[in-house]
């Protein structure tokens, strides 16, 4: 099988198969078996794919405790990648990796390389403020500026310098209309931003983000601090957002990632276990260790 | 019963108790203070009925009749009274302005309340303020003006008091030809001399220079003797006019108008009159210059002192300590260093403020001064300009003493900024700079103005440290005037907090300053609160836009 190369929707086949008529034998010599092949298969899978992000054999220390081990991953292009495991395994601290988030934090230093469309963003010839400016980032709690609600949306644009009202404020509106909060407030542009409820914040948060149209939008636990209607309409953002951006998001929420998520990756104490299309991963597990986080077996 | 005293303590009652007991007390303190300066400082003002009586200093001795306002009175013991002739074992005296310096040598009196027979409150007493020898009480029996005699008649009053209208104004002209343009002429006529002082320095002393300045000199030679001739008119105006009045003892005496600022008959007035009479006084308290060696008059040029140095010391100390609060809190390494800076910040807060006086005295005025003076104002020498205690030496001065505060709380401002907001701006591709001035800093406003607030009080209330760096007893002219370059930093300036102890502790006639000192001491408390009221508003208006971000 792994020498023949077949073809994704084959393996596919194969794996429902296996999945259905032998559940759970001889756990140890299948897991083997089962690595590679899915390994295979979600190369191929990503071959079809324009790859966005991709690291390799990554490490990141605190102060020399090492947070991230060996990290290899492709994020492909317009899609959403998710990130799931326990707290403390390091998916935000990879995700922060991303637009190098982490070098607020003293102490840290990173081995290994990761390159975002070919170029190494750790290079030290890269600029951090335009890496931020390509990979935007929301924050597990919302954190509006205390501006109006059109300041905040054009925060971003005034930091590159553009000052032309008009050009401002189409980005304004075209950002809010894109993080569907233009019908909730634009009767009340001016108001401070802190008025708005968390998930209005959320969105807006979210809609300052694509003002300055970045590549890759990261997302932290976007709606870990929202009520179930909220995150549904954050999780609805997502979804239109991807035809746009690639979105990496970081989720405690299971049915989350299964919902918006195209590809997920499972990560542990630090070191990525699994990574694979959704479907595949939640349905069929490559990994004893997933497949135990996500029917709750897991602690 | 143990039991219940247990429980009572137990139940934390007597700590509620303890606090609530220390609360008031501050309170107490607080307004005791305030309305003990208010009530003795403001009653100044008002004007009081003058008695007229005869005075027995024992039964035995002759009378004399006396006339005058009651300032004070109190009991005191037989012996403290000076064992007077009369019964009792305390006994009451009172404490009697009689004015007429210049005819009875002194202007306050102890009288004993037992000797005091006759006592009325005539109509027509009048009481006359000079600019000379204090206040004037007696009866008005005649006046000359412009040699033309006025005898008592019904209308003699009115008369009078029309002339002093029209003579305050001839007087108020005068001072505005001496002050503003004599003065004027002189600081140009002084500029010109040090111009051609430089001219001979740099020996570029060529004829034709020294001609033009020649030139601009004869010109303002002839506009000032033309304002000499007007002065000489105004005051053979002025000196035309006397009146003559006698005082309680009938003794006749002649006052020419020009020493005369204000007559009133106190007894006469009703209490429109009297409020009306009282918010003149105040306002010419706040808006007058002082006379008679501060002891009447107004204090404007203390409160005009005091506002320019708190205002120039808060220009000055505001960007200086932000700036050094946020490389300390957002650049630096926060290591052992910046520790050890921070606590020798946090001590410079305790250093005794004439411990900065004499530091100003020594490296602002006699160093930085005496350098400033040799290169730039070489032709001014040996006179010093910078050299000398001033306003900017006192401002910089006061800046030094209340860095540490606006640093601390700047820090501590920035410090309230939460990390989200800073990532949230970070994320958005701006850089550390462009976060600080567009996210931290205006959230950190409220911080720094409430840094400001505790500068300015502190500040405003110094006065040790001022004595040695340019605060003076009286200063001829204002900081800010209308002669290039309008702000004179080199000035010395008056100040209100000086002035309290100059007046209270230096004062020739200490018992006429007494009720200066408590309203001086009133209107830089004032003055202090309302500083501090503005900034709180601004700070509270500031501090509700960034509340709910803080919170966050």
């Amino acid at each position: 099988m792994q020498q023949n190369h077949p073809s994704t929707a084959k393996i596919i086949e194969e794996i429902e198969e296996s999945a259905v008529t032998e559940p759970n034998t001889s756990t140890t010599t299948h897991a083997i078996d089962m690595s590679s092949i899915v390994k295979t298969d979600v190369d191929a899978k990503l071959a079809d794919e324009n790859i966005c992000i991709e690291a390799n054999n990554f490490n990141l220390f605190y102060s020399g405790a090492q947070a991230l081990k060996d990290i290899s991953l492709t994020i492909p292009e317009k899609r959403v990648t998710a990130f799931i495991g326990p707290s403390g395994c390091g998916k935000s601290t990879l995700l922060r990796c991303f637009n190098r988030m982490n070098d607020l934090i003293d102490g840290v230093t990173t081995e290994g390389t990761i390159k975002l469309e070919g170029n190494d963003i750790f290079d030290k010839n890269i600029n951090v403020a335009d890496l931020r400016r390509r990979v935007g980032m929301v924050f597990q709690k919302p954190n509006p500026f205390p501006k109006s609600i059109y300041e905040n949306v054009a925060y971003g644009l005034r930091i590159q310098g553009i000052k032309d009202r008009r050009t401002i404020d189409t980005v304004v509106e075209k950002s809010l209309r894109g993080a569907a909060l233009w019908d909730e407030v634009k009767d009340r542009l001016e108001d401070l931003a802190m008025g708005l409820s968390g998930g209005q914040q959320q969105r807006l948060v979210i809609a300052r983000a694509i003002a300055i149209e970045p590549e890759v939008i990261l997302l932290d636990e976007p709606a870990s601090a929202l009520d179930p209607i909220s995150t549904l309409k954050i999780e609805e953002l997502i979804y239109e957002l991807k035809d746009k951006y690639t979105i990496v998001i970081v989720t405690h929420n299971m049915q989350q990632a299964a919902r918006v998520s195209d590809y997920t990756a499972y990560l542990y104490m630090g070191e990525m276990i699994e990574f694979n299309d959704t479907s595949t991963l939640f349905t069929n597990p490559n990994e004893k260790m997933t497949e135990d986080y996500i029917t709750g077996r897991y602690g | 019963m143990n039991l219940r005293i247990k429980n009572w303590f137990d139940s934390g009652t007597p700590f509620v108790w303890l606090n609530a007991g220390a609360v008031s007390i501050s309170v107490v303190m607080v307004v005791g203070l305030i309305a003990l300066i208010a009530v003795r400082g403001l009653g100044h003002f008002w004007p009081a009925d003058i008695h007229v009586f005869d005075y027995y200093a024992s039964p035995t001795d002759e009378s004399v009749r006396l006339m005058g306002e009651v300032v004070d009175e109190e009991s005191v013991s037989r012996s403290r009274a000076g064992n007077p002739a009369y019964a009792g074992e305390t006994i009451k005296r009172n404490l009697i302005k009689t004015g007429n310096r210049d005819v009875s040598g002194l202007d306050f009196r102890w009288v004993l309340d037992a000797g005091i027979k006759n006592d009325n409150l005539p109509k027509d007493a009048m009481v006359v303020e000079r600019h000379e020898w204090g206040n004037f009480y007696g009866f008005l029996t005649s006046l000359e003006i412009d040699g033309k005699k006025f005898q008592a008649t019904d209308s003699l009053w009115d008369k009078f008091q029309e002339t002093i209208t029209k003579n305050t104004e001839i007087f108020d002209e005068i001072r505005h030809i001496e002050k503003d343009l004599i003065g004027g002429i002189n600081y140009k006529m002084e500029r010109l001399r040090l111009k051609q002082r430089g001219l001979e320095l740099k020996e570029e002393n060529t004829p034709d220079k020294i001609k033009g300045l020649d030139d601009e000199r004869e010109v303002l030679q002839t506009e000032y003797n033309s304002y000499t001739n007007k002065l000489e008119e105004l005051y053979t105006v002025l000196n035309n006019s006397s009146f003559t009045a006698k005082t309680a003892d009938e003794k006749e005496i002649k006052v020419g108008f020009s020493k005369v600022v204000r007559a009133y008959q106190p007894n006469a007035m009703n209490l429109f009159a009297k409020v009306g009479f009282y918010f003149e006084k105040l306002w010419e308290f706040l808006s007058a210059d002082p006379r008679e060696a501060n002891t009447e008059g107004g204090i404007f040029p203390a409160i005009f002192g005091t506002v320019l140095m708190v205002m120039i010391m808060a220009v000055l100390v505001t960007p200086f300590g932000v700036i050094a609060a946020v490389y300390l809190r957002e650049y630096a390494n926060q290591g052992p260093i910046t520790r050890l800076i921070r606590i020798a910040v946090n001590n410079l807060a305790g250093v005794p403020s004439v411990v900065y006086g004499v530091f100003g005295l020594g490296f602002f005025v006699y160093f930085l001064g005496g350098s400033i003076d040799q290169l730039l104002f070489p032709e001014a020498l040996p006179a010093p300009t910078f050299g000398t205690p001033g306003l900017l030496w006192a401002s910089l001065t006061l800046a030094i003493l209340t860095v540490p505060v606006v640093i601390v709380a700047t820090e501590e401002g920035l410090s309230r900024v939460p990390r989200a907001i800073r990532e949230g701006s970070l994320a958005l591709g701006a850089t550390k700079a462009e976060t600080m001035w567009r996210t931290v800093l205006p959230m950190t406003a409220s911080a720094m103005i409430t840094g400001l607030i505790l500068a300015v009080a502190r500040a405003a209330g110094e006065v040790a440290p001022l004595m040695l760096v340019g605060v003076v007893k009286l200063a001829p002219s204002l900081g800010v005037d209308g002669n290039a370059p309008f702000l004179h930093l080199d000035r010395k300036f008056m100040h209100l907090g000086f002035h309290i102890y100059d007046v209270g502790f230096q004062s020739p006639n200490v018992e006429a300053a007494r009720p200066l000192v408590y309203a001086t001491a009133l209107l830089l408390v004032v003055l202090i609160i309302i500083l501090n009221l503005t900034a709180i508003r601004i700070r509270n208006s500031l501090r509700e836009k960034y509340r709910a971000a803080e919170s966050s």
